[in-house]
């Protein structure tokens, strides 16, 4: 037994249930609790974000019908649609919502290690998403500066919210941080220290990789954002000079002089890009485990796929300047970075092909988590392929600034993130709440999400290669290389955006009917091997396992053994209750 | 932002080693011999990987802030020129910094001798010098105020001067990390004050403050170095 500094042995600490409702549901310290809280407010947010998008596709669409949208209405449209959408919906969901839930249950063990912390981040969460909503009511409406909140623009007269807004943004921004921080200080010790016995790194399903690395990230990379928004708001509230050079603005000279707005935008992209791979990676741990358990197959590869989310993580520290090639960078700048942008495709195909390669000839089940799994896939090469051509700084050039970035983009990170949310929601909603939800319902909210996102994005990517710019409020005759077809094309988009936006109500429905009037569920509806699916009550307890903390023998992807009874083998089950028939075909189970 | 960016070469270098080296040659899929490993988790609390994850985020922090200052001067790595941008004037760093820095040393020093203390299981002692840390800790950001009221009130003060605005903005991050240790100090304190707690329940916290003090004079000492190098 190694040897343990007297300060560090662990306390045996007694469990002490919650007992009313307060400390049981809302000043709770359950991870799962927590889970759920981040999950609601964090789709109540992504609702307004939707709502937000609506109203630009109503603009974009049909701009004589609805000429009740200024401009000004347009930029704080996207503005607070991209920013909720990345950080409040999609960061907070996969690492609050997701991780939390998942992490303690996965690895076998009874909560967080910071169960006091992980209350806080939530409070703070909802104080950060509070703040943010502010900037609705405060005079001069959100910032309209675009999600990338570029100064000089973003505090100058002439930019929506460039009073009030943007303030309340960079306020709600630095709250978020901390809470980030103080959740990821919590996933992060969790992996490393709270692993139940035989719980090794390599027996860890990929979700919780997944998680665990983009929790890293995250601690690493918001800090540049933290940054960036204090100095900013420094630039707008005292005046100093961090970001604002000696610019005129409504014919006169400001004040400031001297500051560098390239300097914003590296801090910015240093935090920005590591941010898309926080959403992404959890995406990619999740769906690799919808994956192999709906195809009854392990994942192929699973060392591989550590790896190559590791690899992903670590590079993506250097490739941010790829969003810059249009601010007149150096160009062997330009090829550095996309020489590693180039190079950081390489273990996210490797990502691709084995999903791939884990279903085929798997005896897939298409069940609704799996549908949307196998449409991440899709939609994912769809977006990667795009963002080769925009990795190279020749072929970005023209494209970029056109519907061409913004169809990637929303492929790559709007639509298949959102997808593997979907499908992970369906996939553990029996276990959440013991409930089963309506499977039609469910393949129907497939389907018009996944044919509603190509409906959508896809004449996107030809507007792009016309070259209609992105983040204008219309597109007037007057701009004479924009064909009729575009009009149109922008009609088909809207009318689809609305669509798909009416169909997640019915997913919404789905999940809040089920929760009271569905049919109870198996506790292991899917046969999986994971830990979480081993607990003995559904919905798990206060403390997960009850008085014994499993035993975890094998790794995370047992399934469909040769020899073995059944075609899944939980982790907890040791290797002495398989049987040994599969040792007559040389296969240990 | 080449320091940033070597810094977190560094800190994923180690992260990498650690993690995918030594693990990554495992075959889960295969029955393991007789003797299962262990979980091959670090043996050290929870409480202290947390501390120094969270110390690797403050880093990433500062080594921003200070790129950011770097870059604002005008010496851009790799740009080629090194010609400091126009509007940087160098302030005169007040000279109580100096004895603030000496105050933040000695409160680093006392706060050891508090954990050598609590490690001999000497409860008086722990208590007495955790008390004086605390206090030297707050005599140093009183005199961080008065070098903040001194700048504010010299002839060369103005938010324009990114110098200025600078070492404000790298004074206060620093000062409310010092802040929060102050929080979770008063916290140790007064546990250690209470008749009912064991000392060894308190000889973690007391371990753990020490080593945020320590890291944050570091800090100090780099910023230190900085502002007046420049």
């Amino acid at each position: 037994m190694a040897f343990v500094a007297i300060a560090d042995r662990d306390h045996e600490h007694a469990l002490h249930d919650p007992q009313s409702f307060i400390r049981k549901y809302i000043w709770s310290q359950d991870h799962k609790v927590i889970a759920i809280q981040y999950a609601i407010v964090a789709i109540a947010i992504g609702l307004v974000a939707l709502t937000m998008s609506i109203l630009m596709r109503l603009q974009l669409g049909f701009p004589d019908t609805f000429n009740i949208i200024a401009p000004q209405d347009y930029y704080q449209y996207i503005t607070m649609h991209g920013m909720i959408m990345v950080i409040y919906l999609l960061t907070a969901l996969f690492l609050g919502g997701f991780g939390n839930y998942l992490i303690p249950l996965m690895l076998g063990s009874r909560d967080m290690v910071f169960p006091y912390l992980n209350m806080l981040s939530f409070w703070f969460y909802l104080l950060a998403v509070l703040v943010l909503c502010a900037g609705f009511f405060v005079p001069g409406g959100p910032t309209g500066a675009g999600w990338t909140l570029y100064p000089p623009q973003a505090v100058l007269p002439g930019t929506p919210g460039a009073s009030w807004g943007i303030i309340c943004m960079l306020a709600s921004l630095a709250i978020f941080i901390v809470a980030f921080t103080m959740g990821g200080l919590n996933y992060v010790t969790t992996v490393l220290q709270a692993r139940c016995r035989g719980m090794t790194f390599m027996r860890m399903p990929l979700s919780v990789w997944g998680i665990f690395m983009a929790a890293i990230l995250g601690l690493l990379a918001f800090p540049a954002l933290f940054v960036s928004a204090i100095m900013m708001a420094l630039d707008s509230l005292i005046g100093t000079s961090f970001f604002m050079p000696a610019v005129s603005s409504m014919g006169e000279q400001t004040v400031h002089t001297g500051g560098s707005p390239l300097l914003f935008q590296h801090l910015f992209w240093f935090f920005g890009h590591p941010e898309v791979y926080i959403v992404a990676l959890p995406a990619f741990g999740i769906v690799s485990d919808l994956l192999s358990t709906h195809a009854r197959r392990n994942i192929f590869g699973y060392r591989m796929m550590v790896w190559a989310i590791l690899a992903i993580g670590c590079l993506s520290f250097v490739v941010w300047a790829h969003h810059m090639y249009v601010s007149g960078m150096n160009p062997y700048f330009g090829f550095f970075f996309a020489t590693t942008t180039l190079i950081i495709a390489v273990p996210t195909a490797i990502k691709v092909y084995n999903w791939v390669l884990t279903i085929w000839r798997g005896d897939v089940h298409l069940t609704v988590p799996m549908l949307f799994a196998i449409g991440f896939i899709f939609t994912f090469v769809n977006g990667g392929l795009t963002g080769l051509f925009l990795g190279n700084v020749t072929v970005d050039v023209p494209l970029s600034g056109t519907y061409f970035v913004v169809a990637h983009f929303h492929m790559v990170m709007g639509v298949s993130p959102i997808l593997v949310v979907f499908g992970a929601i369906y996939h553990w909603y029996p276990k959440i709440t013991g409930r089963m939800y309506d499977d039609r319902l469910g393949k129907f909210h497939f389907w018009m999400t996944f044919l509603g996102a190509y409906a959508i994005f896809l004449p996107m990517h030809y507007m792009g290669i016309l070259g209609v710019p992105r983040r204008y409020y219309g597109y007037p005759d007057a701009i004479q290389f924009i064909p009729p077809s575009v009009h149109e094309a922008n009609q088909w988009i809207s009318i689809s955006a609305m669509l798909v936006a009416a169909t997640q109500l019915v997913f919404l429905y789905n999940l809040i009917h089920s929760y009271f009037k569905g049919p109870a569920a198996d506790p292991n509806p899917w046969r999986a091997t994971t830990l979480e699916w081993q607990t003995p009550q559904t919905p798990p307890k206060h403390g997960n396992w009850g008085k014994d903390l499993p035993e975890v023998h094998r790794w995370a992807y047992d399934y469909s053994v040769p020899g073995a009874p059944e075609d899944f083998i939980p982790q907890n089950v040791p290797h002495s209750e398989t049987t040994p028939a599969g040792r007559e075909h040389g296969v240990p189970t | 932002m080449s320091l940033t960016v070597a810094y977190l070469a560094l800190a994923t270098g180690i992260a990498v080693w650690a993690v995918l080296v030594t693990r990554l040659r495992a075959k889960p899929w295969e029955v393991p011999a007789e003797g299962v490993s262990d979980n091959s988790r670090f043996s050290v609390s929870a409480k202290r990987i947390g501390l120094w994850i969270f110390l690797a985020v403050v880093t990433s922090l500062f080594c921003l802030f200070l790129s950011a200052y770097y870059m604002r001067m005008g010496q851009h790595a790799g740009h080629g020129s090194p010609m400091a941008a126009g509007d940087w004037h160098a302030i005169r760093d007040p000279s109580i910094l100096w004895i603030n820095t000496a105050l933040l040393i000695l409160g680093s020093v006392t706060m050891q001798s508090a954990r050598a203390a609590v490690a001999k299981g000497q409860v008086e002692q722990t208590r007495l010098r955790l008390f004086a840390a605390g206090l030297l800790t707050v005599a140093f950001l009183i005199g961080q105020w008065l070098a903040w009221r001194e700048i504010r009130y010299s002839e060369f003060f103005t938010p324009l001067n990114p110098a200025v605005a600078f070492f404000y903005v790298l004074t206060a991050v620093h000062a409310l990390h010092l802040l929060g240790g102050l929080f979770v100090w008063a916290r140790t304190l007064v546990r250690s004050l209470r008749k009912d707690v064991e000392l060894i329940d308190v000889r973690l916290s007391v371990e753990l403050t020490s080593v945020y003090w320590h890291y944050l004079l570091l800090v100090w000492l780099g910023l230190f170095a900085v502002l007046l190098s420049t």
